[in-house]
């Protein structure tokens, strides 16, 4: 499914020079699989899914999608691939509304039908929610919600989340469990979901904890989560 | 009419053939057809060009529309519409100038409309400018209107110029009396060498009136727009202006904000933001598989719409 090879990216940092934030980074994701990345707060974590999304291109190394090199691929053929991106911050936008964004998150005209299949999965009702624009007049929990339905109407093989659960109230995270149950159970599809949240990471098949730019260990959650959970300070991964 | 002028008039009014209720159709300097109704009379004026439209008083339901349409290269006019408006009523009237400019001359359309609205009357007017024709002659559009707004009233405004107009000179001015309100809402894109200056000038005169004007604009290319408000606070009201400006390309916006509080219970509020397309927005919307061109475009068309 995707596979990152030797994967670099740093950043200028005025007069000390270059900083690394993804440092040769090689990881496989297979089909139909459901990877939480995890780690302390600026090991590059967000970094590493704008990178697979094309926000960010590599300083070195290559990303391969299904066999093909989408390394120098705009962020537009990678979503047209199959790749699609939830934000950490959901954008704002005058003048653009709820349904409008479902319908070009679909790729079709989204009738209100469909619209409301996408809306409830996130406890949203459409009838309230599809005519508003996507703008501040709609809360930071609200917009995080209609920005994980836009992903379950792309409805693609690869979907990348930026911590999900950042902004969202515990009503809604009880819900967001079960979203990424269903999407999991329901297709073929893989997903990437960069989290803090042990709830999250417990649902997962797979965990990855970044830190200081590289992957600190990887493994089945199992093997990894009761590990995490002793806390930052005795866990092994956070202090190597 | 011929076919161009058919085509304006479906621009600047949705016009496909003759509306219901009363109407106006100027075109090329002459009325070209008009009809009224039982409440509403329009009456040509003996003194100067244009028209005075009467609506009594109780008028419910009831729409008026008065387009004007420009074929002819280099033709200049100077028009003046009057609206007496009774109190009671509850009408629709869609104004708006189409301007089709295939010679050298410039082309020139000012028109001067005048409302005096009765008590508790409700009045929706809706404005649209558009622009056509790939002569060197400029399009050249400069509307005043005048709102003299009666208690208890309300008056929404829509104007709406978003293609083909070379400049435009665009001033409002409103007085409000006790509990009267007035909404405005402008979308207005330029391009190329455009140039486009609105200017509002709001007294809130009466207890309790109320003003909400809501700017949105994109300029583009070399163009350069002007926006300017000016609300005054004279008794206990509320005022709030906003300008939403996008900039692209070589383009200019300028915001000239003033409130003023003549009394202490005037509650005035002026907002204003320019700049370019926020490059996450455009992120965004590539994230759904559009190309950076799409993106932008639906961006624009959206915050115009």
């Amino acid at each position: 499914m995707l596979e990152l090879k030797n994967l670099c990216f740093q950043v200028e940092n005025g007069d000390l020079g270059h900083k690394e934030i993804i440092k040769n980074i090689n990881l496989t994701f297979d089909d139909h699989t459901f990877v939480a990345i995890t780690g302390p707060n600026g090991g590059g974590k967000s970094t590493l899914a704008k990178l697979i999304m094309g926000i960010e291109q590599p300083t070195s190394g290559q990303i391969l999608f299904n066999g093909t090199d989408i390394t120098n691929m705009s962020i537009s053929e990678r979503a047209k691939l199959g790749i699609s991106f939830a934000f950490q911050q959901p954008v704002r936008f005058k003048g653009i509304k709820v349904l409008d964004l479902l319908s070009l998150a679909a790729g079709d005209k989204t009738n209100f039908s469909s619209a409301c299949e996408y809306l409830s999965k996130v406890g949203l009702c459409a009838r309230d929610y599809i005519r508003r624009d996507v703008d501040g007049s709609l809360s930071g929990g609200e917009l995080k919600r209609i920005e994980i339905a836009t992903i379950i109407a792309r409805n693609t093989p690869l979907a990348v989340f930026d911590e999900p659960e950042a902004g969202i109230d515990l009503w809604s995270f009880n819900n967001l469990i079960k979203v990424f149950e269903e999407m999991h159970r329901s297709s073929d599809n893989s997903l990437i979901i960069i989290s803090h949240q042990e709830r999250i990471l417990n649902i997962a098949d797979e965990i990855v904890v970044l830190a200081e730019g590289t992957v600190k260990a990887r493994g089945r959650k199992d093997e990894i989560l009761p590990e995490l959970l002793k806390g930052t300070e005795g866990c092994k991964f956070y202090q190597e | 009419m011929d076919d161009i002028q058919k085509m304006l008039l479906e621009q600047v009014a949705d016009l496909h053939e003759v509306p219901a209720g009363a109407y106006n159709i100027r075109a090329n300097g002459v009325s070209a057809a008009r009809a009224t109704t039982a409440n509403i009379d329009i009456v040509t004026k003996e003194d100067k060009q244009g028209i005075d439209i009467v609506i009594k008083p109780g008028t419910k339901k009831e729409s008026v529309h008065i387009p004007v349409v420009l074929s002819q290269s280099g033709l200049t006019e100077m028009v003046y519409n009057d609206f007496y408006i009774g109190d009671d009523c509850d009408i629709t009237i869609v104004a708006g100038c189409g301007i089709h400019n295939s010679g050298d001359e410039a082309s020139k359309h000012d028109g001067i409309h005048s409302f005096f609205i009765g008590k508790n009357s409700h009045v929706k007017y809706v404005e649209k400018h558009y622009g056509s024709g790939d002569g060197k002659g400029e399009r050249i559009m400069n509307p005043e209107t005048i709102i003299e707004m009666g208690e208890n009233s309300y008056f929404e405004l829509e104007t709406v110029q978003i293609k083909g107009v070379d400049s435009t000179d665009r001033s409002t001015k409103a007085t409000l009396a006790d509990g009267a309100k007035l909404v405005v809402s402008e979308k207005l894109m330029t391009h190329g060498t455009q140039t486009a200056k609105t200017a509002f000038t709001v007294d809130l005169n009466g207890e309790g009136s109320s003003a909400n004007i809501v700017s949105r604009s994109v300029a583009r290319d070399d163009s350069y727009q002007l926006f300017l408000s000016k609300i005054n606070g004279n008794n206990r009201c509320a005022g709030h202006s906003e300008c939403d400006g996008i900039i692209m390309d070589n383009a200019k916006i300028s915001a000239i904000p003033e409130i003023t509080a003549n009394c202490l219970d005037a509650e005035l509020i002026h907002e204003a933001a320019i700049g370019k397309i926020a490059g996450e927005q455009i992120t965004k919307l590539m994230t759904l598989g559009l190309t950076e061109e799409e993106a932008e475009s639906h961006i624009v068309n959206g915050f115009l719409k």
